[in-house]
């Protein structure tokens, strides 16, 4: 993209009394991008929304907003909204003077007021609503005002910290589409944090994923799903099964990889060497098991349970070097197989990439 | 937002002076005080001396002293045993019900203490309600002697302290989680082992308030004493007053006062140390 | 959970009753028709003489009532002034890595230790050491005496009143007023204040009673002049003979009954409305 970013982080760091919780993000966001933290608790992301709010001052590093420095602004200096993780409605306010709060303290007129918020109540599709308090409030309903109260001020960023955690999986699903219409009508850049991998993958453009104060990648949901760079990031995202290995010999664009004492055949990456140990990442989907051996690319194992889920089946497999696997696959694809029954376990070669194993240096 | 933090925590400085002047500097002044000596009527003067504390070692100073924490002790185990029940019945009432138990058990606070106290002494008088009643059932012929004694002096300062300690309390079972006693019944215990492992554990923090707040002014209450017990039972308070309103001796009453502030010192430091709040004193 | 049984019930009420019991005997002896020397201790029958004797301007308690009321009011206006600034400082303040910060962030958490102190050790205590205090500084004592000694021990209530309230608020609510472009000051305006009002109203309500029934304090330092109601009690119960006292107190009593339990009216109120709007 060759166009100024609206918003720069740069080298943020952050502790709090002995614990370091950012440690260097640099991050550029684009106008109208929907951008999509996504970590697990305490990987830093709610701290780096509220450096970028202005409610947590950075140790060190800066933000830039548009190019000009906003690290040390007050919030509410900053053309920056928030829409709270708990909503954050004040609950002496009516659905009304929640609404039209922001509005007020910048001292607009009554009937631009009652104008804006009229115009964000019916894109938020809480008409009728006015009078009601937030203790009224069906949690979809307090969700659309928390979101109302904060666009309609028209930041030029809108923050949104878990803002479905608290709804039921129905209801967060309806409302990942609602969020992502409201976002193309407003046209506000969204900068939205969760640990639920399927939200982020549904809703952004782009998807920063963070661990231990730092983005681990950062990238569009299918890069990130097709090309993990660590095990980390391709456990985080889909199921994934990292069958560990070591490098027997490069060749070209092609490893062999020594799982076990087979030797299996995948793509080469520019960081990998002789001898080093890394895993193979194989999306479950993308996981095969049958009873003769297909020759290539095959490991042996035995199949120890099958689930069925809906329209699909997922079987959970042994490998004989004692890691268990799991496939996801329609009803109708695998053969039937008995429990406990020896079969071989493949995949597409291009459908698999060697990633960095990254996993032990978790908190 | 430390540095904002930072900023915010001024707003608290006008309370802090405040507090630095009229209690800080107020107590710090006592303890100096009780270090000199007595002049002319209220006056007092150098040399420094530790005279007025090695007065303490008469007989009489000492026999008020114990008594003092004899009647405290007995106060506050009292009003443990009577209040416990008291406070966990009244939690366990229907909701509507406990709200009215408890604008009852508060209401009379808004009498004044020493008419409460006085009407135990118009029902101690040798020919008040008690006696009479007693004697029209027969039971005496004489009336008793209930008035002016420590009886009476004991009476008066439960019924003072009875809702301190009940309130910590019942705040503290009002917030049990019962499913953890029903989950101790569920493990096998008996509702008697129940809630002695359980019940009383966790409300551990509203009793101890209760004791500290039940304790520490029994010592140093003098006006129950004074007007149930008569010139009979010398508590610890009643010799501060005297020594300041009758004999005028300033340094005298200072280092008895700090006595008793070294007592309480002791009863809030074991308090704190037990991991006490002082905030659930009040709820 | 498991109910009351029929015993525990019974406990509750013998407590009661004996909670009650001498305020009673209070109530029914300002009743009495005996006018003599034996008035608290010989009930001769009902009339309404010692209300009259209480209600009349010479005789009457209204001089002291003033001066009660008076020092009431402004000790407890003062003191949740320095109590909900104190309240709103103290909350989730945090220590800056300076050596200076450190040193204030000390230093006000020892202001307020000071503060609750009147809250926790002998009102005696408190009592005499603000006496000797006054005396240095050579101020009369009276009603400003009175005032500076009835805020000291106000503050702790409200303090501790407001501040369990501002704990468990949201800290989300005052970043949200920020965020959403108000001042540090509005958003106290606009949030905290409003939603801290009903602790702000019973720590003051409590304080303000403390405030009317003090005795042991205000005895060492008002002067020959100055007498609160409760002085003015102490006075004539040691001497005895009190029904008019006894009036004053059932009045008082029927005056508490009726701002608490009225108050718990209003709010059973609130909620059953609230209940039907859902």
């Amino acid at each position: 993209m060759q166009e100024k970013p609206l918003l720069s982080l740069r080298g943020l760091r952050k502790s709090f009394d002995t614990q370091e919780a950012l440690n260097g993000l640099d991050l550029d966001v684009y106008k109208g991008e929907f951008l999509t933290l996504l970590g697990p608790s305490g990987c830093g992301k709610t701290t780096t929304l509220r450096i970028i709010a202005g409610l947590e001052t950075p140790t060190e590093g800066k933000v830039y907003l548009e190019g000009e420095d906003i690290t040390d602004l007050a919030p509410e200096k900053r053309e920056v909204n928030t829409v709270f993780q708990n909503y954050a409605l004040f609950p002496h306010m009516n659905v009304e003077k929640n609404i039209a709060y922001g509005l007020r303290m910048r001292k607009l007129d009554r009937k631009t007021i009652k104008q804006k918020v009229n115009e964000m109540l019916h894109l938020v599709q809480l008409e009728g609503y006015e009078k009601r308090m937030p203790s009224q409030l069906s949690g979809g309903q307090r969700q659309r005002v928390a979101i109302a109260r904060s666009a309609v001020l028209e930041p030029k960023i809108l923050l949104l910290d878990e803002p479905l955690g608290a709804l039921d999986l129905q209801l967060r699903r309806q409302m990942q589409l609602e969020l992502k219409r409201m976002q193309k009508q407003l046209g506000i850049t969204f900068i939205y944090i969760t640990h639920d991998q399927e939200e982020a993958l549904n809703m952004s453009d782009r998807i920063a994923l963070m661990r231990d104060g730092r983005f681990v990648q950062l990238a569009s949901p299918y890069e990130l799903y097709e090309n993990p760079v660590s095990a980390f990031a391709a456990s985080f995202i889909g199921e994934t099964n990292l069958i560990e290995g070591t490098v027997s010999e490069i060749n070209g664009d092609e490893l062999l990889l020594d799982i076990g004492g087979k030797t299996v055949r995948a793509n080469n990456k520019d960081w990998v060497q002789q001898g080093q140990k890394l895993c193979l990442c194989v999306r479950a989907e993308r996981l095969r098991y049958r009873r003769q051996d297909p020759g290539h690319n095959c490991l042996h194992g035995k199949l120890v349970a099958t689930h069925y889920t809906g329209s699909d089946r997922t079987s959970i497999l042994e490998l004989n070097t004692g890691q268990t696997v799991i496939s996801r696959h329609t009803t109708e694809q695998e053969e039937k197989v008995n429990q406990g029954e020896t079969v071989c376990v493949w995949w597409d070669i291009d459908k698999a990439t060697v990633v960095i194993d990254d996993r032990d240096n978790a908190l | 937002m430390n540095e904002k933090n930072d900023k915010k925590q001024l707003l608290a400085v006008p309370m802090g002076l405040w507090a630095a002047a009229f209690v800080g500097l107020s107590l710090l002044y006592i303890i100096g005080l009780s270090l000199l000596t007595k002049g002319e009527g209220f006056s007092y003067s150098p040399p420094i001396t530790l005279d007025n504390y090695l007065r303490l070692r008469e007989k009489q100073y000492i026999s008020s002293l114990l008594l003092s924490l004899r009647l405290a002790f007995y106060t506050t185990a009292i009003s443990a045993l009577v209040g416990y029940p008291f406070a966990y019945f009244i939690s366990k009432a229907s909701p509507k019900r406990r709200v009215w138990l408890l604008v009852m058990l508060i209401a009379p606070f808004w009498t004044n203490a020493l008419i409460r106290i006085y009407g135990w002494k118009i029902l101690f008088y040798a020919n008040g309600p008690i006696n009479t009643l007693l004697k029209s059932l027969g039971i005496i012929e004489k009336p008793l002697k209930l008035l002016y004694t420590e009886g009476a002096v004991l009476v008066g300062m439960v019924y003072g302290m009875l809702p301190f300690f009940v309130l910590p309390v019942y705040s503290s079972v009002e917030r049990i989680d019962w499913s953890m006693v029903e989950a101790s019944r569920d493990l096998g215990a008996s509702p008697l082992k129940a809630f002695i492992t359980v019940t009383i554990p966790m409300t551990s923090a509203g009793v101890m308030a209760g004791l500290v707040l039940t304790f520490i002014p029994s010592v140093g209450l003098f006006f129950i004493s004074d007007l149930l017990g008569g010139s009979n039972t010398m508590l610890w308070g009643n010799l501060i007053q005297n020594e300041l309103l009758k004999s005028h001796d300033m340094p005298f009453a200072a280092a008895l006062s700090v006595v008793l502030l070294a007592m309480t010192a002791i009863v809030l430091f074991i308090y704190r140390r037990q991991g006490g709040e002082a905030e659930s004193m009040v709820y | 959970m498991k109910k009351n049984t029929p015993l525990s019930k019974l406990y509750i009420t013998f407590i009661m009753l004996l909670l009650y019991l001498p305020i009673l005997v209070v109530v029914l002896f300002s009743f009495n028709s005996n006018t003599g020397r034996t008035a608290s201790m010989i009930f001769t029958g009902f009339s309404t003489y010692w209300y009259k004797d209480l209600l009349n301007p010479i005789t009457g308690f209204g001089t002291q009532l003033k001066c009660s009321l008076e020092v009431a009011l402004w000790s407890v206006f003062i003191a949740a002034v320095l109590a909900i600034l104190g309240a709103i400082g103290m909350v989730r303040r945090s220590m800056g890595k300076s050596l200076a910060s450190k040193i204030t962030y000390k230093a006000i958490g020892a202001g307020e230790q000071l503060a609750m102190l009147p809250m926790m050790i002998p009102e005696l205590i408190m009592g005499i050491s603000l006496m000797a205090l006054f005396r240095l500084f050579k101020l009369p004592f009276g009603k400003t005496t009175l005032i500076l000694s009835h805020i000291t021990f106000c503050v702790p209530y409200i303090l501790v009143t407001v501040k369990s309230r501002l704990v468990t608020l949201d800290p989300s609510l005052v970043e949200a007023a920020r965020d959403l472009g108000a001042s540090p000051f509005k958003a106290i305006i606009t949030v905290t204040l409003p939603l801290v009002a009903p602790a702000i109203l019973s720590g003051s309500l409590l304080a303000f009673a403390m405030s009317m029934d003090d005795f042991v304090i205000s005895f060492f330092v008002s002067g020959a002049e100055t007498t609160t109601l409760p002085l003015k009690i102490y006075s004539s119960v040691k001497v005895g003979v009190t029904p008019k006292v006894n009036a004053m107190c059932t009045l008082m009593l029927g005056f508490a009954f009726l701002v608490v339990g009225g108050g718990q009216l209003v709010s059973a109120y609130a909620e059953r409305r609230k209940e039907m709007n859902n």
